[in-house]
């Protein structure tokens, strides 16, 4: 039989050896975890390190590979929630933000289209009544003169705003291009507000990515549950401090125009008619602490940035002995009586907190507002000890199934089968390196993956040796026989690998969370069983029958 | 000669299709049979697919479902179903039930609020109780997810269908997505008669089936491909009589040793995986079977066009160019 190329046999062992070392840090993977750990908390503080923490680093040598696979949310634990944003939020509040501006442009047209009032719509869409329809034409021109180019790949040369005349009526709303230059842009700030404040809350590793056109998957390992996540990144935090018109117990009371009826947030049945129109606003907070007051109740303090503290410090002066309001998310937190003027821009902010409370709205403060409001589509906890009992049961299964195939494989084989066996082992060790390499997660699912890799990995082992076998029985000698049962039994080992593998791509290509962590070990399971049939074990018998030579062989 | 294990005798001269009618026309008629179940039945969708909230529960004292269905009953919830779940790898005093709840016409999902309530109730019933996972999803999604599922099986099957139709003839392709369909269909058939769960995980069970059923369907065609070319003359049963016999013993030894992994991921892999091992387990004795009695036979009933031209295989199959 031909030798294979001195290269190629380099190159099988160096990969062979790649997967060995690459999958030894999973071996022992909670130590390895601490290290990994311990080496990005010295990094993030700058160098320096608390005796634990090298503790922790010395667990493992630095020189070794210190890559794992990534446990998915089914085995460690954790939280998962599918968010939807409601992105037409946004459309809104461009709307009502670009009424004044309308009525600023026609200003100077008073003559031709006579007085000016906005008229019902509905949410996201702004129109406006006009006096004299004459001078539509005008108006028109001049409203759309506020639009400016949407600035987007897909949307270039096209205008922010749609503007149309309906009998005296001015319909203005975003164009088609803007709302999806608009969807992108809250999504990008909802991931980035969500993802600061799941760091805040400083947990390990979370996933958050954007699905689809309006959709966040978050996944946060270790949390207790969904509830406690969702209480987290569910609240837009949209602090707003307002003048108070007045306080009332009437829920159905009539707040006036471009006012608002707000419930109290400690007291029952209490509302307060605030303006619409905040004094300040929480895009305009630079910073914000858990504190207490001078009662020794849990607080925030809060301070503004400079033109925040000046609109502030004016408001406040002016305002001396009527009330305002601190409203967050559409609830009055507390409306206190300004004592006095206060210029600096820092504040308190009381009510009736508990600390963890208080500990929270700072955080969502410092974090910033979501842009929009989210529906959770999806929730789901799972409990680290469920996770571990599945780690547990699922090395067992593997364990079992494993020595199974080996000892059928060698009673079946003989000498070939135990070539066949040291290439599942590493077949095995390839699988977790390949996945550990790309960063994989390795799911339930996935384990059950790797539990029918076992069992199917031997299919090619198994199509080359009874080729050899069929090919002796037509009394060829030994090391024909052998080489002729690779070549011939290639064909049928690609097409089958190929089909599968197809069934793989389609897999991750439209599954979700732990049927994609499946595909993925499938996937690589396929990859690392042809390479190791093919060429590990063909090197394997190689080997052997160059040294030995036998005239005969039994497969 | 040393020693080897051997299910399948160095030669065998099986004629597979001797009992057709029983084999083949079994098979046709279960895959009816099972379509059905299917529809009669209908399937046990689990929340991914439904909607609504599963919650968990384990507890060191033995359950009283009753008790646990009592103390559910005051609350204003939907549909609830209490299973209890056994399995061999719970520890003596691991008590695990399953509590599903229907979402309420309506209603986007179960509240966190609702849940908070149904874990206070039952641990009123048991202290010793805790809720290793609760999961929720809404019907906006549960909708979205069948749909996922159904482009999956299609557009898996017809990738397969165009990568056979390219390497072998349409015939062969035909033959085995049949064959491929007849496996799923017996398995979704006994999902419904038996009333497992039906979930995410089952749709990649499926596809994996679908995976291993076409790996083992390949592996005869490869070898009907080889012996056209070599028995020019030879009758079209036998050609397939003769490559079925010739690669049985592979089919039986791979089978074996995927049926041994998954057996021992069914006993030893725990009760969260198991109705995916279960469906996978079916899939590959299906796999296996239709293999060998099912693929072939349709590609006899249409018939293959032997004709003088040599049948050389489609450009892009380098590995046919081999030496008989």
């Amino acid at each position: 039989m031909e030798p294979m190329a001195l290269w190629k046999r380099i190159l099988i062992l160096l990969v062979c050896a790649w997967g060995i070392v690459g999958a030894i840090p999973n071996l022992f993977y909670a130590r390895v975890e601490r290290h990994n750990d311990a080496v990005a908390a010295i990094e993030a503080a700058g160098g320096t390190a608390t005796p634990e923490q090298l503790a922790a680093r010395a667990e493992w040598p630095d020189f070794l590979p210190s890559a794992l696979v990534n446990l998915g949310l089914d085995l460690r634990g954790g939280a998962h929630l599918l968010a939807e944003v409601k992105v037409e939020d946004v459309y809104k509040s461009r709307m009502d933000a670009m009424w004044p501006d309308v009525r600023d442009a026609l200003r100077p047209l008073r003559d031709q289209v006579g007085a000016v009032r906005r008229a019902p719509s509905p949410d996201g869409i702004l129109r406006v009544t006009i006096e004299r329809p004459e001078g539509m034409a005008a108006a028109l021109e001049a409203v759309r003169g506020l639009g400016t180019g949407v600035m987007s790949l897909t949307g270039v040369g096209q205008s922010t705003i749609d503007v149309t005349a309906e009998g005296n009526d001015i319909v203005i709303q975003l164009s088609e291009a803007e709302k999806q230059a608009t969807d992108n842009r809250t999504l990008q700030q909802s991931l980035e507000i969500i993802r600061r404040r799941v760091d805040q809350a400083g947990t390990r590793e979370p996933t958050i990515m954007r699905q689809g056109e309006d959709r966040v998957l978050i996944q946060v390992p270790g949390i207790g549950s969904a509830a406690e996540l969702k209480a987290l990144i569910g609240t837009t935090a949209k602090l707003t401090f307002n003048a108070v018109v007045s306080r009332t117990t009437d829920a159905g009371a009539n707040p006036g125009p471009r006012n608002l009826l707000l419930p109290s947030m400690d007291e029952p049945g209490v509302y307060y008619i605030v303006e619409e129109t905040p004094v300040v606003s929480g895009e305009q907070l630079v910073d914000a602490q858990p504190s207490f007051d001078q009662n020794n109740r849990p607080a925030v303090s809060f301070r503004f940035d400079s033109s925040g503290a000046r609109k502030f410090g004016d408001y406040t002066a002016a305002n001396i002995g009527a009330p305002f309001a601190i409203v967050l998310d559409n609830e009055v937190i507390s409306a206190p009586v300004i004592q006095s003027h206060i210029p600096g821009g820092s504040g308190i902010i009381t009510g009736n907190f508990t600390v963890e409370e208080s500990t929270r709205l700072a955080v969502l403060l410092r974090a910033g507002a979501l842009p929009a409001e989210m529906n959770f589509l999806e929730e789901r906890t799972i409990g680290p000890e469920l996770g571990q009992d599945s780690i547990d049961a699922g090395k067992v299964a593997a364990l079992v199934a494993g020595a199974a195939v080996v000892l059928y494989m060698l009673a079946s084989y003989g000498l070939f089968g135990l070539f066949a066996n040291v290439a599942l082992v590493i077949n095995m060790a390839l699988i977790f390196a390949a996945l550990s390499a790309v960063g994989g997660t390795l799911t339930l699912p996935g384990i059950a993956g790797i539990v029918l890799t076992i069992g199917m990995a031997v299919d090619a082992n198994v199509l080359v040796f009874e080729r050899i076998r069929e090919e002796l029985r037509q009394n060829r000698n030994a090391g024909r026989a052998i080489e002729l049962g690779y070549e011939r039994a290639k064909s049928a080992i690609v097409d089958a690998n190929i089909t599968t593998f197809i069934t793989a791509v389609v897999l991750f290509a439209v599954g979700a969370g732990p049927v994609r962590g499946f595909a993925v070990t499938l996937g690589i399971g396929i990859i690392t069983s042809v390479f190791t049939a093919l060429f590990v074990t063909r090197l394997f018998v190689e080997f052997w029958y160059r040294a030995r030579r036998p005239a005969t062989v039994v497969v | 000669m040393a020693f080897r294990l051997r299910v399948v005798p160095e030669k065998t001269n099986i004629d597979f299709f001797r009992a057709q009618w029983l084999t083949f026309g079994g098979s046709m008629l279960l895959t009816v049979v099972a379509i059905i179940a299917w529809a009669v039945m209908g399937l046990n969708f689990g929340i991914d697919f439904r909607g609504g909230t599963t919650i968990r529960t384990e507890a060191t004292q033995p359950i009283d479902v009753a008790a646990y269905r009592q103390a559910l009953a005051g609350l204003d919830l939907g549909d609830v179903a209490i299973t209890q779940v056994f399995d061999p790898t719970f520890a003596e005093n691991q008590h695990v039930a399953q509590v599903r709840i229907s979402p309420l016409e309506g209603q986007e999902a179960v509240t966190p609020e609702t849940i908070a309530q149904v874990e206070a109730a039952l641990q009123r019933v048991d202290p010793t109780i805790t809720f290793p996972s609760v999961e929720s999803v809404g019907p906006k999604v549960s909708g979205e997810l069948i749909w996922k599922a159904i482009t999956a099986m299609v557009a898996a099957s017809a990738c397969i269908m165009v990568y056979i139709w390219l390497r072998f003839e349409w015939q062969f392709a035909v033959g085995s997505v049949v064959a491929l369909l007849h496996d799923i269909f017996i398995v979704i058939g006994i999902f419904a008669v038996f009333q497992i769960k039906f979930d995410l995980t089952i749709i990649a069970a499926l596809l994996t089936i679908l995976g291993y059923s076409i790996n083992d369907t390949v592996v005869v065609f490869d070898r009907l491909r080889e012996n056209l070319l070599k028995y020019k003359t030879m009758p079209l049963k036998d050609v397939m009589n003769l490559s079925v016999n010739e690669t049985l013993s592979r089919t039986i030894m791979t089978s074996g040793t995927t049926l041994m992994a998954l057996g021992a991921m069914l006993i030893f892999g725990g009760d969260v995986i198991r109705g995916f091992t279960l469906a996978i387990f079916i899939g590959v004795v299906l796999g296996t079977y239709s293999s060998v009695f099912v693929a072939k036979n349709l590609v006899l009933f249409i018939g293959l066009d032997r004709g003088d031209k040599p049948k050389k295989p489609k450009a892009g199959n380098e590995f046919a160019e081999v030496e008989a």
